[in-house]
């Protein structure tokens, strides 16, 4: 009786993998727990044993080909025992542990196969059934493609799947609802803001072939949507922009000082949270900051929900700290982490990235001195936060070396104008400065 | 099992300058004892002459130089087997290979990604520098530059490779690729982000107590003469 050779869950956020090299070929032999196979994801290499003695019947997944875990990738059995004889499902992932599990005795299959006792191979045996060499109609996504889908009101048959045999593996639904939720925004409409935040990874440079002068390609779903907003808030908002420059210094202080105690908490603490704290008190004294415009009405919005500017490979999100004006710095920092890492890990929630009153956007983690954003309608304003570098300041007719970063404001100058704006930032570079013993 | 506060011990062990092909060779020995279940967990150290290793993810386009100015730079490329497309590792530059056996909760290649990444930012925090987690890539990074780089081997959950952070190492050296693959990376080091000269044993010294922490190990630490 053969068993299946299955692809492995190597993690908990792990749904697939690639094959990158076959230990042992067709008919050769195996033993249990010897390596049998290479898969690759990200940057490690692993090595799979084989669940059971025998002979490599069949690979049914070829080298360099991803497949999602649980995907039958071989099959172990007999020599001579017939190919395709084997059960119809799968068994549970052996893991390639110290003592990996063995595939759970099965239903032998109602058509006539070689008993597994017979030692000699079967003459060439009328197969009743087509090969299951490719997957059935029905089995075009995995269970977690299937939960996420279902999370996400998503008729898996409209996705196209790069898996092997076209199936929809995860990486094929997570863009598939990227570039929806981006083609379907939201009532609020969470703008991707700022050109300035760009994409992390450089841009794939064009293919030319020889002699050809230009690469015509079509925008993904994605970057049409930005394009979209981006130009609708150019369209709508008249964009002025301020700059402040403000000294770091007491927020290194404060930060070291607290470092230890958050990380006790399991929170790192970045810059990120005294800016929003920051921030939040400036809107406090200055709330047209904190706006929008409906017609000819302006709306002042009680609640301060900060939206984060985040960039992905192929685009950017804007997940919101919702209530951040209700939130210490732990509540910040521990908000502003899990919303980084999940909107990293595509696993944000729709809600995640609705009702944002006022975004901030990290110009400075690609290395930018200072951006100026686009306003992320139908917001009134978005800070640009650009790169922390020591320079030289005068302070007191002494030169000094200060960690000095530029804060940037994009402001919508239907409502609100620089005198106000210069006051909002005057308020956050006080905030900043404040000494840390206040 | 046990209880909550027995900690795994593990040997971290300075081999100095030892060439790529010996460290590896090296690593194999031990992983294949941890294997056995036989021996303690260690991390190695070691410091590399020039060489450019490629993973088993690389795309072939990554090294941009040809052999004559490679060689030209007393350096040397290596196939092996770590996951990962190519990197450099020469003098100055920190390699760390933890051959550990990852316990039951640890056994999740993206952990251990993340773990050793977070041994290496904690590290650099020690120098007041702060490294980040790039949203894309791998490794470690200040701004929108390299610092260390990781590449990855897991057989039956037994670690091997690692990572490679820059201390004072010759970036020139990357110039003769596209650092992991990636097309237009920078690297940086450690001794040009704190604009100061940072002993190599200090590291070293402030990584083998992160890695404690991090994966809950008792470290010992050895400064020569394994086998």
């Amino acid at each position: 009786m053969a068993v299946d050779v299955i692809m492995p869950q190597m993690g908990e956020s792990i749904a697939e993998g690639t094959i990158v090299k076959w230990l042992k070929g067709v008919g050769e032999n195996v033993d249990r727990d010897e390596p049998l196979f290479e898969i690759s994801t990200d940057k490690v290499d692993a090595e799979i044993p084989s669940p059971s003695a025998g002979v490599l019947l069949e690979i049914l997944v070829p080298e360099g080909k991803t497949v999602e875990i649980n995907t039958v990738v071989g099959r172990i059995g007999q020599a001579g025992e017939a190919r395709g004889a084997t059960a119809p499902k799968p068994s549970a992932a052996p893991a390639p542990s110290a003592a990996p599990v063995t595939p759970a005795p099965r239903p032998v299959p109602a058509t006539p196969v070689a008993a597994p006792a017979t030692p000699t191979p079967a003459p060439t045996q009328p197969a009743p059934q087509p090969a299951p060499q490719s997957a059935p109609a029905y089995v075009r996504s995995s269970p977690v493609v299937q939960k996420i889908a279902a999370e996400h009101g998503v008729d898996v048959s409209l996705v196209e799947g790069t898996g092997e045999g076209g199936r929809v593996t995860k990486k094929d639904i997570m863009t598939y609802i990227e570039s929806a939720s981006s083609s379907t925004p939201p009532v609020t409409q969470p703008a991707a803001p700022a050109p300035a935040p760009k994409a992390p990874a450089p841009a794939k440079p064009a293919v030319f072939a020889s002699g050809q002068e230009e690469v015509r390609e079509p925008m993904s779903i994605m970057r049409k949507k930005i394009a979209e907003h981006m130009v609708m808030s150019k369209h709508t908002s008249p964009h002025v922009y301020t700059i402040f420059e403000v000294d770091m210094n007491e927020v290194v202080k404060r930060r070291d000082a607290m470092k230890r105690e958050f990380e006790a908490e399991g929170v790192k603490l970045t810059f990120l949270p005294f800016f929003i704290e920051a921030c939040i008190r400036g809107i406090k004294e200055f709330p047209i900051i904190n706006s929008a415009v409906d017609g000819e009405t302006i709306i002042y919005k009680k609640t301060v929900n900060v939206g984060i500017a985040v960039a992905l490979e192929n685009g950017l999100i804007v997940p919101v700290i919702k209530h951040a004006d209700q939130m210490n710095l732990l509540g910040l920092a521990k908000t502003a982490a899990d919303l980084g890492e999940r909107a990293r890990s595509k696993r944000l929630m729709p809600d995640d990235v609705q009702g944002g009153t006022f975004t901030i956007t990290n110009v400075g983690v690609f290395g930018g001195t200072f951006g100026l954003p686009i306003i992320n309608q139908p917001q009134a304003a978005i800070m640009g936060i650009g790169t922390i570098t020591k320079r030289p300041v005068v302070i007191d007719d002494a030169i000094a070396i200060r960690p000095i970063v530029y804060l940037s404001l994009s402001y919508d100058h239907r409502i609100i104008d620089g005198a106000d704006a210069a006051r909002f930032l005057t308020v956050v570079k006080r905030e900043l400065e404040k000494p840390a013993g206040a | 099992m046990g209880s909550a506060a027995h900690s795994t011990s593990c040997r971290a062990i300075d081999l100095g300058l030892v060439d790529y092909d010996t460290a590896f060779a090296l690593q194999k020995a031990h992983v294949e004892r941890l294997q056995r279940d036989e021996g303690d967990d260690v991390l190695i150290y070691v410091e590399h002459p020039h060489v450019l290793t490629v993973g088993r993810n690389a795309t072939g386009r990554a090294i941009v130089a040809d052999r004559a100015s490679i060689e030209a730079r007393g350096a040397r490329v290596v196939a092996t087997d770590r996951g990962g497309d190519v990197t450099y590792h020469g003098p100055g530059q920190l390699v760390g290979y933890p051959i550990i056996r990852l316990e039951a909760g640890r056994r999740d290649l993206r952990r251990y990604v993340r773990d050793l990444e977070q041994v290496l930012i904690d590290t650099l925090a020690d120098f007041d520098v702060e490294a980040v987690r790039h949203p894309v890539h791998r490794g470690v990074w200040v701004r929108d530059k390299k610092i260390a780089s990781l590449g990855i081997r897991i057989s039956r959950w037994v670690t091997s490779h690692g990572f490679a952070l820059n201390v004072f190492t010759d970036l020139s050296y990357f110039n003769l690729m596209n650092p992991c693959g990636i097309e237009g990376c920078r690297m940086t080091s450690l001794e040009l982000e704190c604009a100061a000269s940072i002993p190599m044993a200090a590291v070293r010294e402030r990584a083998t107590v992160h890695f404690g922490q991090v994966f809950a190990r008792e470290m010992h630490e050895e400064t020569a003469g394994v086998h």
